[in-house]
């Protein structure tokens, strides 16, 4: 491997030498002295063009239990508001001998951009609509630990699937080991042509939580309503808000998640949130642990 | 100085030649044609190669005035020769727009020196905003071969009537972006599937749709010309075929783009394949060339549009739209529709010369006839090509088709009577 740009991509070998060096990665941030000296000498930068708190710091921390030295850029305080180009930014950065770029970006495919000029391997966190690999596979890690593998699992994805890179990520991890995915939500927001792709589309959300193993709610942007996509937040909570009632129909073992930062009340109800079937925090953990897995099979480092 | 053109196969089906034959040129007409012996004459030997009338380009964006970096009027008319364009029609998408008789001007004045025919497009409407008529019948004057607002169609359609109305008592073609920007948005991609996967926002086939049934409903309405502009699905193709059939007074063009490339090509996210209209499904682009076939497609025209390297070498999101197209043409629909047989050299001369002149209403183009200009564009069918950006005449580089290897090249354009090109 020498770039992480999508799961699409990415073949379902390296999927799972990502997972498995994930999993024995778990026990390091469970130690008293949480480091070790795999990728000491190796400079991590995160780039971002997005706000993002989650995602950023979990970079930070799997570069720096691995003992990468770790820089942080945000677009707010750097020079691309006087125009420079990303190219350029980039560039500039390199030119001070970095090994890997992390990169969020609103432009769909800008990771790859960065791949058609820059020496240093490129992860990325988030490209748009398009992809966020390194969410689908601590999403994937996750399940795999509470359900102990990743085929015929029914995965049910929940809400803004048009413009949600982690469902694509998502959706297309869990078809590749062999899960079958249903995605839900209004049809604004799964518009009718995308029945195209592996997944099932189901717009009645009881109908497709009806015997789910895995239930990946996505966070619901509040800029929908401007665009026309849904006429009222109140009306997307009737329809599609997981709520305890609903809770009876996936399958007793059955886990919920959430890419967060979760919408509390309008997503999920807070008792699902608190419930002991959320493992929202538990994803969070495995985060780490899979960046740390990603960062040192891209830079070479033993683990 | 005279020239002759010796033993090639001389196309032009507006006087339905289709034959080997000399051809003599002297002070920029075309003397004599048949056998022709000539003892003071330049002469070029054309065995084996393909004579056609001069090609013309229906639509290409040149720059100048406002970013004459990315193509001027001389770099854009050195393309043109270069690609075997004796003649193009120039949008006013400028800054300024080319939106009264003084910016004709303009551009008709630099066209004099410039290597081949840069026909000046005046807007419809002034500063192409689609609320008040610009000055058509003065920028007719100045020499304004048709009107239209470009990327810009019209959005009100009252504004459109009475535009195609006033078009009337010249009789000059409107012609037409056919798109619905409410539906478009800011679309990046042809919406699919397929684009979906990619994250890019969609610009639906139903937005182009639209915006041919009404244009093409409001020239049946006024009686008035419009040409659709690169028209990209096949949906478009069926309402102008239906509207044809009732006699409507509509035309429309295909580029090569949209006629070689579908929207698979986007997974690399290079910004060399965005464009405006967007690379379809490989279905659409079935269509078009079944239109190219057909006769439903009047004209092949490039939709040149030059961007400088560093506006295009940024990300997807932040690129403009448009690729440049004159010097790539001619190889592509000769190598991928006239070699593999799917067109004659005969209907290759209608889409790219014979038809064009009829649609601007050009007079002594579109011909290779004694008496008439000599434009001649000379093809060697046999010669391969392969795309090298770094070569173009053009200042622009935003090629989709680099490394693509063609059979079928420009080896000699003519403009009156004038060699532009020659690469024999």
């Amino acid at each position: 491997m020498r770039h992480l740009l999508s799961i699409e991509e990415t073949p379902r070998e390296d999927i799972e030498k990502i997972l498995s060096t994930g999993r024995s990665f778990l026990e390091i941030s469970r130690r008293p002295i949480k480091k070790v000296p795999v990728l000491r000498g190796k400079t991590v930068v995160n780039l971002f063009f997005e706000p993002s708190t989650r995602t950023r710091s979990s970079f930070e921390i799997a570069a720096k239990r691995l003992s990468a030295d770790v820089m942080n850029f945000s677009a707010s305080v750097s020079s691309v508001r006087k125009g420079e180009t990303l190219k350029d930014t980039v560039l500039n950065l390199e030119a001070m001998k970095t090994d890997l770029i992390v990169i969020r970006h609103p432009s769909p495919g800008a990771a790859r951009f960065l791949t058609t000029f820059c020496e240093s391997a490129v992860i990325n966190a988030g490209d748009g609509a398009h992809e966020h690999p390194t969410q689908a596979l601590l999403d994937a890690l996750t399940v795999l630990e509470h359900k102990g593998k990743l085929e015929d699992l029914q995965v049910v994805i929940v809400g803004d699937i048009l413009h949600s890179r982690v469902a694509r990520s998502d959706l297309f991890l869990f078809h590749k080991m062999g899960s079958s995915v249903v995605l839900s939500g209004p049809p604004t927001l799964i518009p009718p042509y995308l029945k195209a792709w592996p997944g099932e589309v189901e717009y009645d959300f009881d109908r497709a939580l009806e015997g789910a193993d895995v239930v990946i709610m996505l966070r619901l942007q509040m800029e929908r309503m401007k665009g026309g996509f849904l006429p009222s937040l109140r009306e997307y909570r009737e329809k599609y808000q997981l709520t305890v009632e609903r809770l009876n129909l996936i399958k007793p073992d059955a886990i919920v998640m959430h890419p967060g930062p979760i919408n509390r009340g309008i997503e999920l109800s807070h008792e699902v949130a608190d419930s002991s079937r959320s493992v929202i925090l538990d994803q969070v953990e495995k985060g780490v642990a899979v960046r740390m897995a990603v960062l040192s099979l891209l830079l070479g480092g033993e683990a | 100085m005279k020239i002759l053109l010796k033993g090639g196969r001389v196309v032009s089906p507006a006087n339905k030649i289709d034959r080997v034959m000399d051809i003599l040129i002297e002070d920029g007409e075309v003397k004599e044609v048949g056998e022709v012996r000539c003892e003071d004459c330049q002469v070029y030997d054309l065995e084996k190669k393909v004579v056609f009338p001069g090609l013309i380009d229906l639509h290409v964006h040149f720059r100048e005035p406002g970013r004459e970096d990315a193509e001027d009027i001389d770099s854009g008319a050195r393309a043109a020769a270069r690609g075997g364009f004796v003649a193009v029609a120039m949008m006013p998408n400028t800054d300024p727009p080319i939106d009264d008789p003084l910016r004709v001007r303009f551009v008709a004045e630099r066209s004099r020196s410039a290597s081949v025919f840069v026909f000046p497009v005046g807007a419809l409407t002034r500063g192409r905003k689609g609320e008040e008529l610009a000055e058509i019948y003065l920028m007719a004057r100045e020499g304004a071969v048709a009107f239209s607002d470009d990327g810009l169609p019209v959005r009100n359609p009252l504004v459109l009537r009475r535009g195609l109305e006033y078009l009337l008592a010249v009789d000059l073609p409107y012609l037409s972006h056919a798109e619905d920007l409410d539906l478009s948005q800011d679309g990046l991609a042809n919406e699919s599937p397929f684009t979906a996967k990619l994250g890019l926002r969609g610009r639906p086939w139903v937005s182009e749709a639209i915006g041919v049934s009404r244009d093409v409903l409001l020239a049946e309405f006024t009686g008035a010309r419009v040409h659709i502009q690169h028209v990209s699905t096949g949906r478009s193709l069926d309402i102008i075929r239906e509207a044809r059939s009732r006699g409507v007074r509509v035309t429309c063009e295909v580029t090569p783009h949209h006629l070689f490339l579908d929207e698979e090509v986007l997974e690399s996210f290079d910004p060399n394949f965005k464009m405006n209209p967007p690379l379809r499904t490989p279905r659409d682009r079935e269509e078009l060339i079944k239109g190219i076939k057909d006769g439903t497609v009047d004209a092949i025209a490039t939709d040149h549009a030059p961007h400088s390297y560093d506006d295009k070498e940024v990300e997807f999101n932040a690129a403009p739209f448009g690729v440049i197209g004159l010097e790539t043409a001619v190889p592509l629909v000769w190598d991928r529709l006239v070699r593999r047989r799917i067109i004659s050299p005969r209907r290759f001369a209608e889409l790219l010369s014979v038809n064009p002149a009829k649609i601007l209403g050009l007079r002594g183009f579109g011909i290779i006839e004694k008496g008439y200009p000599a434009h001649i564009t000379v093809v060697d069918p046999r010669r391969e090509v392969v795309v090298d950006r770094d070569e173009f005449a053009s200042r622009s580089r935003n090629t989709p088709f680099h490394g693509w290897k063609l059979k079928g090249a420009v080896v000699m354009t003519i403009v009156e009577g004038e060699v532009v090109h020659n690469a024999l």
